[in-house]
């Protein structure tokens, strides 16, 4: 009983920086732009993150970190994509190679660096309820703040104004363009915004679920994210429910090698990987679903004077 | 004000002059990098666009390690032309060191015997056939179940460490290899003899050459080769004409993971003749670069290969020679490409001084 509560707790831990992530990515690519470099950025922000907490052993100043590495290497990608029209692929794809290769390099000194265990934040009253209490509300605030990021990015996208114009700009940046709105103002906004809540996601890697520096730390978690954005097509709330479930199934692979089971690491580790094919092909598999969901305008650049 | 004006034509001098400007300022960082470290500029860019080409031996070195990156990128080439996105060429790599190396593993355990090289055409055919196989679960996903060839074969990259990993610590371990992560050595009969004795260089850099001229002439004088860049440049059009995005997908996905098999299965029965599992090293993500830098261009990708191998080189040496941290090559990786395609903006726009800009600025600052 217990150990379920437990295995509970950790698919929410898990679940939370892809969660962060793929929140982030739903906000940008809501505004026509798709950025590959989500895993290049997350490992930005996972260095930055660490290196601030290791320095002033403030969480929550390692977050800021993140977020404003993450956004910073964001601008860079947004400016090239927005004004210069770039490929969005390709430069997406650049931001990630740059972002592992940069990572390593700054990141080189902190390998073997500890910065001990982070103390659960215990929800008073409703962490001494038996089962429940272990499994949802012993975690790190920032879990519970995801929650809450998720709700007002809902709110933000289907009840605010700002979050209509920004939808309108990912479905028809020449009708937004010709109502007057900045459609490359607005789509850089979105983008950094991504950036910085991709950048809460790798400091979170670093410095909570880690909590370590190594090479490579974010292994394929920004890609889960982008393919999340699919998976959830392109709604807040699922993009949270897609994350635990992928939380859920990289934690049941330690489950299962913490139980015995006899099955090689190596192909349990293939898992979380393997699921996300499966649960992409299976969305993806009715062409219109997507096309009605997907923001009508996303890969595509937007130049204002051709 | 600066404008970016958009061009009656795309610039063929902006073309190739781009990668020449993007390299040229990516070394210009580099010295800023190098002085920042506390390191001599000079002597850091040397050991980076200079010393790998001192002497016929680091020559060779440049050569034996442009041959996977020209092999990956003449595939993706193919695919980023007909508008398919494979950037799994890294797992395809893999699973053409595996398949490849378990062909060779085969024959050694079977107790083959024979010259040098006798059996290598059997290893490399087995590689393609396993890139090939990786690639078309790429394909396959997308054709039937339209899943994003970006996010698949990504994905697929994870897959296959794990499962080189899995067999090299476990099915496939040598068993008198003190339990360390390999299997046995592979007989010398499966193995891509060297060019020259003495050298590690081996036949798969000629081949690699060899590919260089049959994709030329595949991308740029075949039916087939026209159709699939239509489809690229205009789907429309080429749905109007008749040919298939269907098989352009099959043609594009296929080609590439074959290459990228045959890379990585060269790469096992060359310099490695064993396997391990750190039989890549990112080759088939530089690859991507490699491509881009080459213009997407057999002949380019020939210059982008061997500039990438001495950036790969280059970090090894400075390493050794001057200290300074080998995840630099993959910081000036990123960089190059990041700037090629700031660059390549100028290939399709020029840059204007508006003087509606400075006149509105003008009035703006008077008001």
């Amino acid at each position: 009983m217990n150990e379920i509560a437990l295995l509970i707790a950790a698919t929410i831990a898990s679940g939370t920086p892809i969660a962060l992530a793929g929140l982030g990515l739903l906000l940008n690519e809501k505004s026509g732009v798709l950025n590959l470099g989500a895993e290049g950025m997350m490992l930005i922000a996972a260095v930055a993150g660490f290196a601030t907490a290791f320095l002033t052993g403030s969480d929550l100043l390692a977050f800021a970190a993140g977020a404003a590495a993450g956004a910073l290497a964001a601008a860079f990608f947004g400016v090239l994509v927005i004004w210069m029209n770039t490929n969005q692929y390709a430069t997406g794809l650049a931001l990630s190679l740059f972002g592992g290769g940069f990572s390593a390099f700054v990141g080189a000194a902190y390998v073997g660096k500890k910065l001990g265990e982070r103390v659960p934040f215990e929800v008073p009253f409703l962490a001494d309820i038996p089962f429940v209490g272990p499994a949802l509300f012993k975690q790190h605030p920032m879990s519970y703040i995801t929650i809450g990021l998720v709700l007002a990015v809902a709110w933000f996208l289907y009840r605010s104004r700002a979050g209509l114009v920004l939808r309108a700009v990912g479905e028809s940046p020449e009708s937004a363009h010709a109502l007057g709105y900045r459609v490359r103002w607005i789509r850089l906004g979105a983008v950094m915004a991504g950036g910085a809540l991709c950048g809460v996601a790798g400091a979170f890697l670093s410095v909570v679920y880690a909590p370590l520096w190594v090479e490579g730390l974010v292994a394929g978690r920004g890609w889960i994210a982008l393919a999340l954005t699919t998976f959830a097509t392109w709604r807040p709330m699922r993009v949270l429910l897609g994350a635990y479930l992928f939380g859920g199934v990289t934690m049941l692979q330690f489950h299962l090698q913490a139980q015995g089971v006899e099955i090689a690491s190596q192909l349990l580790a293939m898992l979380p990987y393997i699921a996300t094919i499966v649960v992409l092909a299976l969305i993806s598999r009715n062409p219109a679903w997507i096309r009605i969901n997907m923001p009508a305008s996303l890969g595509r650049g937007f130049h204002p004077n051709s | 004000m600066l404008k970016l004006e958009v061009r009656p034509q795309p610039s063929k001098l902006m073309s190739l002059a781009s990668p020449l400007l993007a390299l040229a300022l990516t070394a210009l960082f580099a010295a800023l990098l190098f002085v920042m470290l506390g390191k001599d500029p000079v002597r850091g860019l040397g050991a980076y666009f200079f010393e790998p080409l001192n002497g016929v031996r680091a020559m060779g070195e440049v050569a034996l390690k442009a041959t996977p990156l020209i092999l990956c990128a003449l595939g993706l080439a193919v695919c980023y032309r007909s508008n398919v996105w494979n950037i799994g060429a890294e797992g395809q790599f893999l699973l053409g060191a595996i398949s490849g190396g378990g062909m060779a593993l085969w024959l050694t355990t079977a107790g083959v015997t024979g010259p040098k090289g006798l059996y290598a055409p059997l290893v490399l055919l087995a590689g393609m056939a396993g890139g090939a196989f990786w690639a078309a679960i790429t394909a396959g996903l997308r054709d039937r179940f339209n899943a994003s060839e970006i996010l698949v074969s990504l994905m697929l990259v994870y897959v296959a460490q794990q499962l080189l990993n899995y067999l090299v610590f476990g099915p496939w371990k040598d068993p008198a290899g003190f339990n360390f992560p390999q299997t046995m050595t592979f007989d010398a009969s499966t193995w891509l003899p060297s060019l020259w004795t003495g050298t590690r260089l081996h036949w798969g850099f000629p081949l690699a050459l060899l590919l260089v001229g049959l994709f030329w002439l595949f991308m740029f004088r075949s039916w087939r080769g026209f159709q699939l860049q239509v489809g690229g440049l205009a789907p429309a059009a080429a749905r109007y004409a008749g040919f298939s995005a269907r098989s352009a997908l099959w043609t594009a996905m296929l080609t590439s993971g074959a290459m990228a098999g045959l890379a990585g299965a060269m790469e096992a029965a060359g310099p490695l003749r064993q396997l391990t599992p750190h039989v890549s090293t990112g080759y088939g993500f530089t690859a991507i670069i490699v491509c881009f830098v080459g213009r997407l261009h057999p002949v380019g990708i020939v210059f982008s290969g061997v500039l990438l191998s001495m950036m790969l080189i280059g970090g090894e040496l400075g390493q050794s020679r001057l200290g300074l941290p080998n995840a630099l090559t993959g910081v000036f990786q990123g960089l190059l490409l990041f700037l090629l395609l700031a660059c390549d903006t100028l290939i399709h726009y020029r840059v204007r001084i508006s003087k509606s800009g400075i006149k509105a600025t003008m009035k703006a600052r008077a008001a």
